[in-house]
């Protein structure tokens, strides 16, 4: 952009002193912030200027949109770490009423909240005169099924894929958000006097075997926490990770996938996936980004082009017309 | 006793609201009649609003009378009291601070006010109680009671004039609080009891007044001589004694007080229009939202899926009652779309643009070592819209410094004194002569200016200052008569003063001479002279007179004009302020009958005024002329170069003078407000009289002039601000008398007619220029012109407090801090020390002042429309500094381009930047905006992941990440149209940008103990860890900001291929808001 320093003129002298010399002149101060002659900067934003940022825009969405695209497209379901998700759609964990329904106190361990949640988790706050924990229709509406996956082998044996439980909560969220209530004891001590989620079927300290991922600080629990912004979600379930750099994480072949169904979507007209992807280093497979790029890249280089030429036409004609008169 | 009823005071006036009887001294009439006690109001003058017990419910009703204030109330209770998404604090407290600074405001003047009323309640007066003076506090004063008032005190409440401590029962006053005349004018004691001068006297008094129910009209009852009006001032009168007749608030005074109404920009009228359009937006939305919830929730499994149930409370409420409660919430959801800050912003930002007026040293003025002076910050961006401005002459035009110019005796002029070095002992011969008159005939002349006048001599220090004559102070209600003896002075004819009715003169040879002052003849408007008979030491009477030369010249020997009239005419055309002097000698026995008329008709009890007139007349002829004098009212500096400007911003410039017509003509033409083209249309009593019914006269001439004019300028007003360039220029003159028989013609024949003709001359007019004007009538044509069609925003600028009621009825009043009092000053909403600064306020001041209100208005009603709802606070504290400081500092355009080329402040004429079109351009940018962000953000979550690490990410990431867009385009636009980057702006705008950085780190870099709900934990800084969230709001940001782009393009090739070879292209570059290509 063509810009002009235009220092304005700095403060002149000002003219002289009443010779009078009255000590308590009421005149206002000379200086530059008052009399607006602060020394600024003028940015002329004329179509000289712009155009070449629409070309330049342009030419640098245009690439990277085709690089965004590319990679997206590369992305199969098979090299690499795997990650599986879970999808549901029709699921408004975007409702008002729904997101607000938890007590973050109670789930970063805080004692008085646990046996005293928050108003907000009505009507999942309380259940036979005790506190639920954890409280509130999030936790209550938990996604439980279980997803298993083997492996068709030769023999038509089922062959299990292992599938890694933890590393698919925010490590923030894991270490410092949640947290089981303070105490050495047993875990199931720390949650006394509170009762389970009225659609559970275990409490929340029998979420798992593991000490480091059972209660609040379970990762599927976290991850079900962190609600999602459009009623069609994916969430992450199972990492499967790649054993050595020869094989495929997953190679080509038959496989198994096994649920233990205890999630009611047909209630609300909702769906169930499940999902098997590799991530590159933009996320997973989503074209839009790169489509929207190039796009917007051509897009902007085309009317950097149109409004040249009218530029450059305008130009001459008023050129010209300036010579006539 | 007296016994007797006056009934006159009531007497011919048509509008009679009914009389009430007054007891003077609170005694009956008589026995026989009982006494009734009549209840009238107590004398206690309450100018303030509130007391302490109302102040709270009455500031609040008042504040809340603003539609903003309650809309934001209605907003706040809703939250209170309804379930709603955003908590009350985010309007409560914004609201809270805006009343709570406004009502410490108003308080803090209320009290002043108080102090003020207290001051005058409590001051003390004497009342004549059972032959007894009686010293009373003024607020206790009751209708009947018998008032002392001594020199120089004001009077405490409307008084019936019983006696004064003179024989012929009058006394002097000046009203100059009450109408800005400053001269003392003569009342006079009602007849029956001018001989009551003594306290047991007077209380024996028995009578009972009759007069009107108390009336507002100033000028209508400034004329019963007997009616001293509270406010007013006695002078030269040791004491007089009167009876109150109006008190307290019934007195005229009060009834005048014109509060300092509130006056509302016509931005802010564009802001409460725009607020009703986003209301109704508002309230559609809220209403659509809540049918589509309801569509939605028809299902039974969206409204109460198994995994999202209802509390029970939520379940047995009262359908309708939800339903309504729904839509209030979605109304308070949607409700940032009427920005609360916005409000807090302005304000800031008039209060705070308001002191680069009173810094601005361009303002400061060397003599009174003052600069400018802001009494209202509200109305800033209203001086960028002025369409007419009317100025007073005096003073605003001129300096009101009158200077003795030149003189002309028998046809032979004499220059002013070129240099005076030996000042007054020059004894023989000082005049610098062309050529010389008459010995005799000069010291005539110079004696006549000596002792031809009011002026009143101030000695400073020693009362005996014969020898000290230089340093006497003449003081005089008029600057011409103190000009005059100067100028005598100068001369060396001194005026030392008055002793015991003799005034001493003292002459060339340092001789004094004393004059008997036998009858003191005073100016009036109607004779246009005045006139003194004084008795010479050697017994001669004499007549001196001086007054304009049509007054002065049918009443002299014709001889003797024709040798004056040539310099009069010619002092005339140079804009001075011509008068001429005459005398005559008065035989004894002459004078034996004139001073008897004289009496008589000063004693008169009807139609004094007439009687006087008549008696004045027949005195005042058969007058030798001696000579003529030339005056000048200096012009103010530079006062031609700023009406010049002023009328090429296209601002129309009605001067409105109590001068008479040929002198403000003359200055007219000085300050080039009529050029010597320009062809002037005369609407005055002269040109009216010529025939005999005057209203038909007046009818002819307003239709002829229709006609000339509507010839000239078929089109329609719209293209008139070119047209002036191009046509003949026409100027209007009217004065007084004729103005109000146009607008008060009687009711029958159709006055409003001749008011509308009236209207359409003046329209069409460059210039207008009204002689002859009562205050009152000055504020009558700034109402007319306001209530024109369009509602034309007026300026009135004037200096003395006969311009106060025109400054406070028009949307802007300035006052100049000049010679007549401070009373204008205090009254306007600017005060600036001269004419000519009235050119950088209005130019640069004024348009800078409104295209950045503009801008700051249009950027609020901008930015809030997608904001996400749970930010709100965000959204105060990052956004709004920037356009603050934008909206304080803007100068698209420099200061000094603006006052030299005043066109550009027609492009901002008619609140420009405020219409329709502008303000839909902004509503549908931010809509494109909104929908850019929200589905660029969608589409981006269609995805499994946003990570390398494939974790995935929730709702409140979303909203962060359209928030983020929403803050960066935002300021970033505000870069954009910034002109004028100061390190300030720098500072402010990628200052916010940094701190919204770091805020949203911090913000969510803790868990924060007190906050019930975590959700902002660590959003921001994973929202960054992830490559295509960059990319998106990359990508989005420079979508949303390319419409702007696109437009400053394409505004510059149209510019281009509209070039006009007369205006220069790089001013206009700037002007990207103002032409007219919103698309």
């Amino acid at each position: 952009m063509a810009m002009n320093y235009n220092a304005k003129d700095e403060v002149d002298g000002g003219p002289p002193c009443p010779p009078g010399g009255t000590a308590k002149t009421r005149r206002p101060d000379n200086t530059a912030f008052k009399q607006q002659r602060l020394p600024a900067w003028q940015p002329i934003l004329t179509a000289g200027t712009v155009l070449p940022t629409f070309f330049i825009i342009g030419l640098i969405f245009i690439p990277i949109g085709i690089g965004i695209f590319v990679t997206s497209n590369n992305i199969r379901e098979i090299e690499g770490n795997v990650f599986m998700y879970y999808g549901l759609s029709n699921f408004y964990q975007n409702h008002r009423r729904y997101v607000k329904s938890r007590d973050d106190g109670q789930l970063n361990g805080d004692p008085s909240a646990l046996l005293n949640p928050s108003k907000e988790c009505e009507p999942y706050r309380r259940n036979e005169d005790k506190p639920i924990a954890p409280c509130g229709a999030i936790a209550n509406s938990m996604f439980n099924d279980t997803l298993e996956l083997f492996q068709v082998g030769n023999a038509s044996d089922l062959m299990p894929i292992t599938l890694k439980k933890k590393g698919i909560a925010w490590w923030t969220d894991k270490n410092v958000k949640f947290r089981n209530p303070p105490g050495t004891d047993p875990l199931e001590e720390r949650f006394k006097g509170t009762t389970k989620p009225v659609n559970w079927v275990k409490p929340v300290y029998m979420l798992d075997s593991d000490e480091d991922n059972n209660g609040f600080i379970n990762e599927d629990f976290i991850v079900w926490m962190r609600t999602a912004a459009l009623p069609t979600f994916r969430k992450l379930y199972r990492l499967i990770e790649r054993k050595n750099d020869l094989h495929p994480t997953l190679p080509a072949g038959r496989y198994y996938l096994n649920i233990t169904y205890n999630y009611p979507v047909h209630s609300f007209d909702g769906r169930k996936r499940m999902i098997l992807s590799t991530i590159s280093w933009m996320g997973g497979k989503n074209p839009f980004l790169g489509i929207a790029y190039i796009t917007i890249g051509s897009i902007s280089f085309l009317l950097g082009v149109v409004l040249l030429v009218i530029n450059h036409k305008y130009r001459n004609s008023s050129n010209t017309a300036d010579i006539t008169i | 006793m007296f016994r007797r009823s006056f009934n006159r005071f009531c007497a011919g006036e048509e509008k009679r609201v009914g009389t009430r009887t007054v007891f003077v001294g609170n005694h009956p009439v008589s026995e026989t009649e009982a006494y009734i006690a009549q209840k009238f109001c107590d004398n206690r003058i309450i100018s303030s609003k509130y007391t302490l017990w109302n102040f709270l419910p009455k500031n609040l009703f008042e504040q809340f009378r603003r539609i903003a204030n309650f809309y934001f109330l209605i907003i706040f209770l809703i939250q209170v009291t309804v379930d709603t998404p955003t908590s009350p604090i985010t309007s409560g407290l914004p609201l809270f601070f805006v009343i709570t600074v406004t009502a410490i405001k108003q308080g803090y003047e209320d009290w002043l006010r108080h102090r003020a009323d207290n001051e005058v309640n409590k001051s003390t007066v004497y009342i004549i109680e059972n032959a007894k003076r009686v010293k009373k506090e003024s607020e206790k004063i009751k209708v009947g009671d018998i008032v002392e008032v001594q020199a120089d005190e004001t009077f405490p409440c409307d008084l019936i004039l019983l006696s004064s401590c003179t024989v012929d029962g009058t006394c002097y006053v000046t009203t100059a609080s009450l109408d800005g005349e400053s001269n003392c004018k003569t009342h006079y004691a009602v007849r029956d009891t001018i001989e009551l001068r003594t306290v047991e006297s007077i209380d024996n008094l028995r009578a009972a007044i009759e007069c009107e129910q108390p009336q507002s009209d100033l000028y209508k009852s400034l004329g019963p001589e007997n009616l001293l009006l509270k406010g007013a001032t006695l002078k030269n009168t040791k004491k007089i004694y009167g009876v109150a007749v109006y008190t307290g608030m019934e007195t005229k005074m009060a009834l005048n007080y014109q509060g300092k109404s509130q006056k509302r920009s016509a931005v802010e009228k564009s802001i409460n229009a725009f607020l009703i359009v986003y209301l109704f937006i508002l309230l559609t939305k809220a209403a659509i939202c809540t049918t589509l919830k309801y569509v939605w929730q028809s299902t039974p499994y969206n409204d109460e899926p198994w995994y999202n149930q209802k509390t029970q409370k939520e379940r047995e409420t009262w359908k309708v009652l939800k339903m309504f409660t729904d839509f209030l919430s979605f109304m308070v959801l949607f409700n940032f779309i009427i920005p609360v800050s916005m409000y807090v912003t302005v304000e800031m930002q008039k209060f705070l643009g308001s002191f680069f007026i009173s810094w601005d040293n361009d303002f400061y003025d060397e003599e009174i070592n003052e600069g400018a002076l802001v009494n209202t910050s509200d109305l800033n961006e209203e001086l960028g819209q002025v369409d007419y401005v009317f100025t007073d002459k005096t003073g605003t035009l001129t300096e009101n410094s009158m200077e003795f110019i030149e003189c002309c005796i028998d046809g032979h002029k004499y220059k002013g004194v070129a240099q005076e070095t030996d000042g007054l002992s020059q004894t023989d011969g000082p005049l610098p002569y062309l050529d010389r008159a008459d010995k005799n005939r000069e010291e005539l002349f110079l004696r006549a200016l000596c002792l031809c006048h009011t002026v009143e001599v101030k000695p400073n220090d020693t009362v005996d200052g014969v020898t000290e004559s230089s340093e006497l102070t003449y003081m005089s209600s008029s600057p011409d008569e103190i000009a005059l003896v100067k100028g005598a002075k100068k001369y060396g004819f001194t005026f030392v003063g008055v002793q015991n009715g003799y005034m001493r003169v003292e002459n060339q040879r340092k001789e004094i001479e004393e004059y008997e002052l036998l009858h003191t003849l005073n100016f009036d408007s109607v004779r246009r002279r005045m006139s003194v008979i004084v008795k010479t030491q050697s017994g001669d009477i004499l007549l001196f007179c001086k007054g304009a030369d049509s007054a002065v010249f049918p009443r002299v020997q014709n001889h003797e004009i024709d040798l004056i009239k040539v310099h009069v005419e010619h002092n005339a055309m140079e804009g001075y302020r011509t008068l001429c002097i005459a005398f005559k000698e008065i035989a004894p026995d002459d004078y034996e009958r004139v001073n008897r008329q004289l009496i008589e008709a000063k004693m008169a009890l009807q139609d004094r005024e007439e009687k006087m007139e008549k008696v004045f007349d027949e005195i005042e002829t058969d007058m030798h002329l001696i000579g003529a004098t030339a005056v000048e009212d200096k012009l103010q500096d530079q006062a031609a170069e700023t009406i010049e400007a002023l009328h090429a911003a296209g601002l129309k410039v009605w001067v409105l003078t109590g001068d008479k017509m040929e002198t403000a003509k003359s200055t007219c033409y000085a300050c080039r407000l009529f050029q010597t083209n320009t062809e002037l249309l005369e609407l005055t009593t002269k040109t009216i009289e010529e025939s005999e019914r005057k209203e038909d006269r007046l009818h002819e001439l307003l239709t002829e002039y229709r006609k000339k004019l509507l010839r000239e300028f078929p089109k329609s007003t719209r293209s008139l601000k070119k047209a002036w360039t191009e046509h003949q220029e026409y100027g209007l003159i009217i004065d007084g008398s004729t103005l109000s028989l146009i607008l008060n013609s009687s009711q029958d024949s159709g006055s409003n007619n001749y008011r509308s003709i009236f209207l359409q001359i003046c329209m069409k007019c460059t210039a207008v220029l009204c002689c002859r004007m009562a205050p009152l009538q000055k504020a009558q044509i700034v109402r007319m012109v306001k209530n024109l069609k369009g509602s034309p925003i007026t300026l009135s600028i004037g200096d003395g407090a006969n311009d106060v009621s025109m400054i406070l009825e028009s949307h802007v009043g300035i006052g100049i801090k000049g010679k007549e009092g401070r009373q204008a000053s205090r009254n306007s909403d600017y005060a600036v020390p001269k004419f000519k600064h009235l050119k950088k306020l209005l130019l640069a001041h004024g348009h800078l002042y409104y295209v950045r209100i503009a801008h700051l208005v249009q950027y609020f009603f901008y930015k809030p429309l997608y904001d996400a709802a749970y930010l709100t606070m965000y959204n105060i504290c990052f956004t709004s500094l920037p356009i603050l400081a934008y909206s304080l500092l803007e100068q698209h355009i420099n200061i000094d381009t603006l006052t030299s080329d005043p066109r550009l402040y027609m492009k901002i004429s008619g609140n420009a930047m405020l219409q329709l079109g502008p303000f839909l351009y902004w509503t549908f940018l931010a809509a494109f905006e909104g929908t850019v962000f929200f589905f660029g953000t969608y589409f981006l979550f269609q995805t499994t992941s946003l990570d390398e690490n494939g974790k995935v990410y929730g709702n409140w990431t979303f909203g962060t990440i359209i928030f983020t867009i929403l803050v960066f385009t935002v300021t970033l636009k505000l870069a954009l149209d910034t002109r004028f980057w100061t390190w300030i702006n720098h500072l402010v705008i990628w200052g916010s940008l940094a701190f919204y950085v770091f805020f949203s780190f911090f913000w969510g870099g803790i868990i924060w103990p007190f906050l019930k709900q975590q959700r902002m934990y660590f959003i921001f800084a994973q929202m960054l860890s992830s490559v295509s969230i960059w990319l998106t709001i990359i990508l989005l940001i420079f979508v949303s900001l390319s419409p702007e782009m696109l437009r400053i393009v394409l505004r510059s090739v149209r510019r281009r291929s509209t070039r006009n070879p007369n205006l220069e292209l790089p001013m206009l570059l700037s002007y990207k808001h103002i032409d007219s290509g919103y698309r």
